[in-house]
């Protein structure tokens, strides 16, 4: 197919509208504003490898993977129903996933503070059973919470869109070959939604590195995460080259992990978004 | 499909048509807090001078700073608070107030003219004030609330609210430890972090804006909150009530400014001569229950919101206050401090 | 059996979904203004925010930018996965890594840098900046959607097309479009969710008194969210659920949903 010019308008926006502002970000990172003038430096990017930022990096990191698997851990089966074949309104289930982000993220998340105080829905539940209140907030429980019912969607669309496109003679074949239900799974089923997975896994992974409003809510600015880290560089103390540095080594980080699960991508196959 | 389309043009046409609606008035554009104004008063103004006001809302003052920095959007007057005011003088990113254009400037109180972020009244007018201070639960709290050492105390261990920001938070401390909570001095600032990690066990969580909700339904015995929300949470929960410590504390003014932005001086100091008359400044106090630094519409508010001291404190209580001052070059300290008591 | 328990897991799933949902649309009729207490049920919300011009204005400008943004970002994601597609192995690798970079990027740098970007290039803000704004970090999601259901496309179905004749443009329409739809409207359907979600980004590229709803909605945190808001989600909620029901009825009555 020779249609590559279809795609032209979108490389030009890309340019002015991705690639110049990411260029923006790469030049404060390396740069500082002296009396004469601009000044190249790589200041920025070894301050981030003091202890407190590495920590501050390790425990996002340590929250969005266990976040990220317990979306896989309740996303996966969910997908696996929604490609059932014999689900009726599979359209509307899917849609049903979506709609609740159209309600404003800041409202929601107020909503969970509701569910999960002290003197909250949850608790006013326990009582009438007789269970003395729990703290529910303010701990990394809370956060995982948080980040788990925000990016559940894009954990389980990715990979039901790959399921619902497994050939199904494929499974009867398995069948009449005399695999059971256990054995299809683990070696057809599995093995041909990794893409999906591997897609869900980033869209999951990579927003709850750099979420900051959840920590600041649930997790009750306990801790301090990246995109705690990015904002506050930005906003509170104006130091655009930290924050620009901070942020550049997140995309390389991404940049490296992609690469790596292009590694396990066949190239037909192809995981994308659903 | 057809009729889908026809729906695509009409909602494309009708947005477009919204949003150039902009007719040959005179425009003037507002940046100020969300729901921080009586939506009334700038319909008068509108009337009043025929012209058209394009009002825009922040949420924290770093967000209106790094816009108005970066020249977007033509603001004609905006209210951010003082620290942030003096940090946009010293960068120059405000214009001198003629203030004979401003007549009304004579009733602001003289005792909130002459503030260290604008020394010599030249660039703000103030919009509205208050202070930081202690909430606290009566049914909680039983010992008198006089000292900000009662949020280390351990008897309220995880029934304390601070707040989230760094620099109220290591202000209060500074005030705790005696010193002043502008201070640069490391050593100050080295044992204001001791004291925030040692404290952090105790604290429930750093909260923002939720702390109302929380404060209210009862969620934790003390917190760190500013005068004019504290007013509007002892009103919807009688059971709290607000104390500025004797240690002293912070004084905060949100002020009217002409960002060099503006491309309507003129009209800009119309607007703020406006807010400052007697009627419309009461109009505006009563709709937002926040303290106003007019003296005539002081006089005409409800007594019991003029006796409350939570929003209109005895003058001995703001003795030792401080107004905060822009950190420049120790911001990032501050960030750093902040950064560390939060990773442990 | 097996039944049984999909039936109870989905329910689970969902009730973690809606619980907050639920939660907001009952403080909608709480007529205390703080979701601290409840003082009692009441209707006055939903009257006052009809009344309330910010927050209709708010409401119009979030919908009119959903709609053209999505409408926008998918005619153009689409055409660019259709391209994209058609590329080596080397191009496509990058393009791809430059395209998944929007979508991982924390929002506010790229709002940031996004206002940077127009202030430099004279585009005033307001209501075409923001438009602007959020096309751009719309159309990575259409190209992501998109993409997969061209893989699954039967390359040689094309290539007959235009050996019997077709141009390539009419092949477009009548060949890969259809097949690809489903991607296309869940691409369209994503990003016009996100349009309506955002707050970092559009704050930094809008002005001139041009506010979507989460920028007045997080304006109003400071001095606490009005009830209204709550009333007005709830019946955006319910309209886009009827609507959802009603469509799904006139499905299940011409044809058996198609995919």
């Amino acid at each position: 197919m020779k249609l590559k010019w279809i795609s032209y308008p979108y490389i030009v926006w890309m340019i002015i509208f991705i690639l110049l502002p990411l260029f923006l970000i790469l030049f404060y990172s390396v740069t500082y504003n002296t009396s004469e003038g601009l000044g190249f430096t790589l200041e920025y990017f070894q301050r981030f490898f003091e202890p407190i930022y590495i920590n501050v990096l390790w425990r996002s990191f340590k929250l969005a993977l266990v976040s990220t698997g317990v979306c896989l851990l309740l996303g996966y089966p969910m997908a696996m129903i929604l490609a059932d074949k014999e689900l009726k309104n599979r359209n509307v289930m899917v849609l049903l996933f979506i709609i609740p982000m159209w309600m404003n993220f800041l409202l929601r998340t107020y909503a969970w503070m509701t569910l999960l105080e002290r003197n909250g829905i949850l608790n006013s539940l326990l009582g009438l059973l007789n269970i003395a209140p729990k703290d529910f907030l303010y701990n990394e429980g809370a956060v995982i919470l948080g980040m788990v019912y925000n990016f559940l969607p894009f954990m389980v669309l990715p990979i039901y869109s790959v399921l619902i496109k497994i050939d199904k003679n494929l499974l009867e074949a398995a069948g009449d070959l005399g695999a059971n239900s256990a054995t299809t799974f683990r070696k057809i089923i599995l093995p041909l939604s990794i893409p999906g997975v591997l897609s869900g896994v980033t869209m999951v992974f990579m927003p709850a590195v750099t979420t900051f409003v959840i920590p600041r809510l649930l997790g009750g600015g306990q801790f301090t995460l990246i995109g705690n880290l990015i904002e506050q560089q930005f906003l509170f103390v104006g130091d655009w080259g930290f924050g620009s540095a901070v942020s550049v080594i997140m995309l390389i980080l991404i940049l490296i992990s992609m690469g790596v699960m292009g590694k396990y991508e066949k190239e037909q196959e192809g995981g994308g978004l659903w | 499909m057809k009729k889908y389309f026809k729906l695509v043009l009409f909602m494309v046409v009708a947005t477009i048509l919204l949003a150039g609606c902009s007719g040959g008035r005179e425009t003037l554009t507002v940046y100020n807090w969300g729901d921080y104004i009586d939506e009334d008063v700038i319909r008068e103004f509108e009337k009043e001078f025929g012209v058209r006001v394009v009002y825009d809302e922040f949420a924290t003052n770093e967000d209106m700073y790094v816009k108005i920095n970066a020249g977007g959007g033509n603001y004609d007057v905006a209210i951010p608070s003082d620290y942030m005011i003096k940090r946009m003088i010293d960068e120059d990113l405000l214009h001198k107030i003629d203030f004979d254009n401003v007549p009304n400037y004579q009733y602001i109180d003289d005792q909130f003219k002459d503030l260290g972020f604008d020394p010599n009244n030249e660039y703000s007018v103030p919009y509205m004030w208050g202070t930081v201070g202690i909430l606290y639960n009566k049914t909680m709290v039983d010992d008198p609330v006089d000292s900000w050492k009662i949020l280390w105390d351990e008897k309220y261990s995880k029934q304390i609210l601070m707040l989230d920001s760094q620099r109220d938070s290591i202000g209060i401390t500074l005030k705790m430890l005696g010193y002043s909570l502008n201070t640069k001095n490391t050593q100050e600032l080295e044992e204001a972090k001791d004291a925030l990690i040692e404290q952090k066990p105790l604290v429930l969580a750093y909260v923002g804006d939720e702390v109302k909700d929380k404060m209210i339904s009862g969620e934790a015995a003390l917190a760190v909150v500013w005068s004019g929300d504290a007013v509007y949470m002892m009103r919807e929960n009688p059971d709290l009530a607000y104390a500025i410590p004797e240690e002293g504390s912070n004084l905060w003014f949100d002020s009217m400014v002409i960002p060099k932005t503006s491309k309507n001086k003129e009209l800009a100091e119309k607007f703020i001569n406006f807010m400052t008359r007697t009627d419309i400044a009461f109009m505006n106090t009563d709709y937002i229950g926040y303290s106003t630094p007019h003296t005539e519409a002081k006089k005409q508010l409800d007594p019991s919101l003029m006796n409350d001291m939570a929003a209109y404190p005895a003058m001995e209580d703001l003795e030792d206050c401080e107004v905060f001052e822009d950190l420049s070059s120790s911001a990032s300290v501050y960030d750093r401090i902040w950064t560390e008591v939060k990773a442990k | 059996m097996v039944k049984f328990i999909k039936r109870f897991y989905t329910s689970l799933i969902f009730l973690f979904l809606y619980a907050p949902i639920l939660v907001l649309i009952i403080f909608s009729f709480n007529s205390s203004k703080s979701r601290g207490s409840w003082d009692g049920f009441t209707l006055n919300w939903y009257v006052e925010m009809f009344q309330d011009r910010q927050i209709m204005s708010a409401l119009y400008v979030t919908l009119g930018i959903a709609v053209l943004s999505s409408i926008i970002a998918t005619i153009i994601g689409t055409a660019a996965a259709i391209g994209i597609y058609n590329m080596n192995r080397f191009n496509k690798g990058i393009i791809m890594n430059l395209t998944y970079l929007p979508v991982l990027n924390a929002d506010i740098v790229t709002g940031i840098s996004l206002m940077l970007l127009l202030i430099f290039l004279k585009i005033p803000l307001g209501f075409t900046s923001l438009l602007l704004a959020h096309i751009t970090f719309n159309i990575p999601y259409v190209i992501l959607s998109v993409l997969p259901k061209l893989r699954q496309l039967n390359k040689h179905l094309y290539e007959a097309a235009l050996d019997l004749g077709a141009s390539p443009l009419y092949a477009l329409r009548k060949i890969i479009i259809p097949e690809i739809k489903p991607g296309i409207i869940t691409g369209l359907l994503l990003a016009f969710t996100l349009s309506i979600d955002d707050f970092v980004i559009s704050f930094f590229t809008t002005g001139s008194g041009v506010a979507n709803l989460s920028i007045t909605i997080y304006s109003m945190a400071r001095r606490g969210i009005n009830p209204k808001i709550n009333a007005l989600s709830t019946i955006m909620f319910l309209s886009v659920l009827t609507l959802l029901i009603i469509v799904n009825k006139r499905m299940d009555n011409t044809e058996e949903g198609d995919n």
